[in-house]
């Protein structure tokens, strides 16, 4: 059986960077948590996955991430794939350094600290995970995430638990990394706002199927303000069931 | 014992009261440094107490001996070689024991904390056999291999192993799943897991393990040398008994003592080095 999952998670040869077809998934004989969900993923494309708990975001990332096996349908992505979670889920053990290179053969401290300074983190090398406030950790979780060269980085809500300042320079940051690394993100959010001053398209999920695809042809750095941004956002608001005002 | 009570460190000395006057800096300084010593007042009053108890007749010295007779006793025991011979014995015994029981603990834990197969085998025979208590097995170790260090080392080895084995495997057990799923996503190794996330983890819980096991090898140690030998610290104390040299027997205590809060000291040592990785760890020896 375990086979299965690596069979079927192929790598694309040309088009895009992910593509999934009719991915199905169920626990037990409960109702389906993804019902034939496809989804492509241009390269360099920065996608953002807007739903409600329980609408099965999770379970895509999770599949995608190649921690749920694939049972139903088919799931291909590069090989070059790195996940960001909600939590850092640094080695408290290890130094923040050698969490960033964990796992990769031959790579040094230097490339460590090249990619903590990208994040904004070069100053602190030698820290202890847990003496980290919960941006430095995150900053630093990105940091082992990009050293990886990804071709797909998945942010799986990145920022939820930071507070509300630290989590706009995050933002800004993700932006800059993604402007400049080119590589396609699935960014899994439940902030609307943080949705659509990032992506290229927002996708919203609702009961294991794709409700709504939007694609947000505005040009960077995006304002509150702009009334396009405000229109986009009050669809958004609608679709997940947010009536306005 | 009531005498406990006397070694346990009270901080209701040291408190001072909050309506004193300012002080100057430097009797500041100096109370700073005096502090650790303010614990041992109350001990050494003990002390003290004792030995006048003991010169004034108030305690018969038959029946326990002063401290001062303890140490001249302790001293000429050194001189004339009988504690250093006796001592070498018992810290070999002790140690040998120790050591088996690390790597017999430590290699079925890791059988048993990384693979369910090696759980099935392992656990559940390790469960039955901890509930036993390890002393009632000494006649059975003494018919199987004799009087001679055998049966002693092994007892010790069989008792410290458990606190080895039930800490590590419930360490390893319980790393976040969280981590070791990072770990797949990050592509390491079923060999990198266990090694940089696994075992790092559990760590901690295995210098826990040792701390108990250190204890009961002492206690294990006490009792093996007293059901049969021929040499150690216990047989020394036992053949004391024989002769009313209570004060021999204090001495062999005091080792006893002495060895116990050394080693303890050791292992805090290693627990502190081991994690160095965990912030504001204040109040860590609290919980011993």
């Amino acid at each position: 059986m375990n086979a299965i999952p690596q069979a079927s998670v192929r790598t694309p040869v040309t088009g895009p960077a992910v593509s999934v077809r009719d991915l199905t998934r169920r626990f037990g004989n409960g109702p389906a948590v993804l019902d034939r969900l496809s989804l492509d993923i241009a390269p360099g494309e920065f996608i953002a996955l807007l739903g409600r708990s329980g609408s099965g975001k999770s379970t895509l990332l999770r599949t995608l991430a190649g921690l749920d096996a694939v049972t139903q349908g088919s799931v291909m992505r590069p090989a070059e794939t790195s996940v960001v979670f909600q939590e850092s889920r640094l080695l408290p053990w290890k130094k923040v350094w050698q969490n960033v290179v964990l796992g990769q053969a031959g790579a040094t401290r230097d490339h460590a600290v090249a990619a903590l300074e990208e994040v904004g983190l070069g100053h602190r090398p030698d820290a202890w995970p847990l003496t980290l406030s919960g941006g430095e950790s995150q900053r630093a979780a990105l940091a082992r995430a990009l050293v990886r060269e990804p071709r797909f980085l998945m942010l799986d809500e990145p920022f939820a638990a930071l507070d509300a300042l630290t989590r706009l320079r995050m933002q800004d940051l993700v932006h800059g990394l993604w402007q400049r690394h080119g590589s396609a993100v699935l960014l899994v959010t439940h902030d609307v706002d943080e949705a659509l001053l990032l992506a290229n398209r927002v996708v919203v999920l609702d009961a294991g199927r794709i409700r709504m695809e939007l694609p947000v042809p505005l040009s960077y750095p995006r304002r509150h303000a702009d009334p396009r941004f405000e229109d986009l956002r009050t669809r958004l608001l609608r679709t997940l069931g947010v009536g306005d005002n | 014992m009531s005498g406990t009570v006397f070694w346990s460190p009270t901080n209701s000395l040291t408190d001072t009261p909050a309506a004193e006057p300012a002080i100057n800096p430097r009797w500041k300084v100096v109370k700073q440094r005096l502090r650790p010593l303010v614990r041992y007042v109350s001990a050494v009053l003990f002390v003290v107490l004792w030995q006048v108890a003991c010169t004034t007749g108030l305690i018969s010295t038959r029946l326990v001996a002063s401290p001062f007779q303890i140490a001249s006793t302790g001293w000429s025991l050194m001189r004339d070689g009988t504690l250093p011979a006796n001592l070498g014995i018992s810290l070999l015994r002790a140690v040998s024991g120790l050591v088996l029981a690390l790597a017999a603990g430590i290699t079925l834990a890791l059988v048993s904390g990384l693979s369910r197969m090696g759980e099935d085998i392992v656990d559940a025979p390790i469960q039955i056999l901890r509930t036993l208590p390890v002393l009632a097995l000494a006649p059975l170790f003494i018919l199987w291999f004799g009087i001679g260090e055998t049966p002693k080392v092994l007892l010790i080895a069989l008792g410290s192993m458990f606190p080895i084995y039930l800490n590590l495997h419930k360490g390893i057990r319980s790393i976040d799943p969280k981590l070791v799923e990072m770990a797949r996503t990050l592509r390491l190794t079923r060999l990198q897991t266990i090694r940089d996330v696994i075992l790092p983890g559990a760590l901690p819980d295995l210098v826990v393990g040792i701390r108990f096991s250190v204890g009961i090898s002492w206690l294990l140690l006490v009792v093996a040398e007293q059901v049969n030998a021929d040499s150690g610290i216990g047989h020394m104390m036992m053949d004391a008994q024989d002769f009313l040299r209570t004060d021999i027997i204090l001495v062999g205590l005091v080792i006893y003592g002495f060895f116990g809060l050394v080693s303890d000291q050791a292992v805090r040592f290693l627990e502190s080095r081991v994690i160095a990785w965990r912030p504001a760890r204040q109040n860590q020896g609290g919980a011993a």
